[in-house]
């Protein structure tokens, strides 16, 4: 076993980096580090923290890549130890106001929609506007984190449902669940944006037809 | 969006979006779909907020620095000591 190179997926020497080979190491953080900072930029919205978890993601891979199994895709465990570390670090701040486990009450509910305007006609120069682009992070910043760290895994980062459950370990049932309530949340925020950007007042449901 | 058959529909709609449904359940959407024009906005305009979220998801640049300050700290010994 000593003597193979395994290589992973994404085609790196894992014989290497395990035996703590700074050159493998440094060819992994330039592959990973701009997803990894903005995946954290995205969980805790605001850079400076993001640069932080960034570098503690680096130290601890560093760290425990020989205890690495292999059993996922390495750039799964990066996402894992990146999730981990900004979890805990917004847990450090508000140390009641979280449970990535248990959500609260409320926190994840089926957003039942409420918005009925079709804003899905407009330019979309317009929709990505560096105005629209700011209210776009803003809007999933409002999110409870318990469902903002899924879709941004999911719809941003583009992970499998499988692959999410294993950076979160969660069930995909669970993953798929908060995945909805976040994108039906999300939908509601940038309707009534959008929907006020038109120039027409969002017009309440009132029954369908 | 207020008939019960919309409410019942709510949670399918993402994985719907997705594809990810099967052929039954699938068709008992489009069915109601044919008849809802509330509830075509609300598939509409999810499937275009995650489509905004997939075409943005390459912001925020990287800010100058951050990569140079990484691979600084990177060779402290933090990184070398257990």
């Amino acid at each position: 076993m000593s003597d193979e190179n395994i290589l992973t997926e994404d085609g790196f020497s894992l014989t290497a980096l395990q035996a703590g080979d700074k050159v493998e190491f440094a060819r992994l953080v330039d592959a990973y580090y701009q997803v990894i900072y903005r995946l954290a930029v995205k969980i805790l919205g605001n850079p400076q923290d993001a640069e932080d978890i960034l570098q503690e993601t680096f130290i601890k891979a560093f760290r425990y890549l020989p205890d690495f199994n292999g059993r996922s895709r390495l750039s799964t465990w990066l996402y894992r130890i990146a999730t981990n570390e900004a979890l805990m670090l917004i847990r450090r701040r508000k140390p009641d106001a979280i449970s990535i486990d248990e959500p609260r009450n409320g926190d994840e509910q089926d957003q039942e929609p409420l918005q009925i305007v079709d804003w899905c006609c407009m330019p979309e120069q317009e929709m990505l506007s560096s105005e629209s682009r700011e209210y776009l992070d803003q809007a999933i910043e409002s999110l409870p984190t318990s469902l903002r760290v899924v879709f941004v895994l999911r719809d941003i980062e583009g992970l499998s449902t499988l692959e999410t459950g294993e950076v979160l370990n969660l069930s995909e049932t669970a993953v798929k669940t908060r995945l909805s309530r976040a994108r039906l949340r999300l939908r509601e925020e940038l309707t009534r944006y959008y929907g006020d950007r038109m120039g027409r007042k969002p017009v309440a449901n009132e029954g369908g037809r | 969006m207020a008939h019960e058959n919309c409410k019942h529909l709510l949670g399918s709609l993402s994985e719907y979006i997705d594809g990810a449904l099967g052929d039954e359940i699938c068709a008992e959407i489009e069915k109601h779909l044919a008849g809802c024009e509330n509830c075509r906005v609300v598939i509409d305009s999810l499937k275009k907020t995650v489509y905004l979220y997939h075409v943005t998801s390459e912001d925020p640049q990287v800010p100058d620095g951050v990569r140079n300050r990484l691979m600084q700290r990177l060779d402290l010994k933090d990184l070398i000591d257990k």
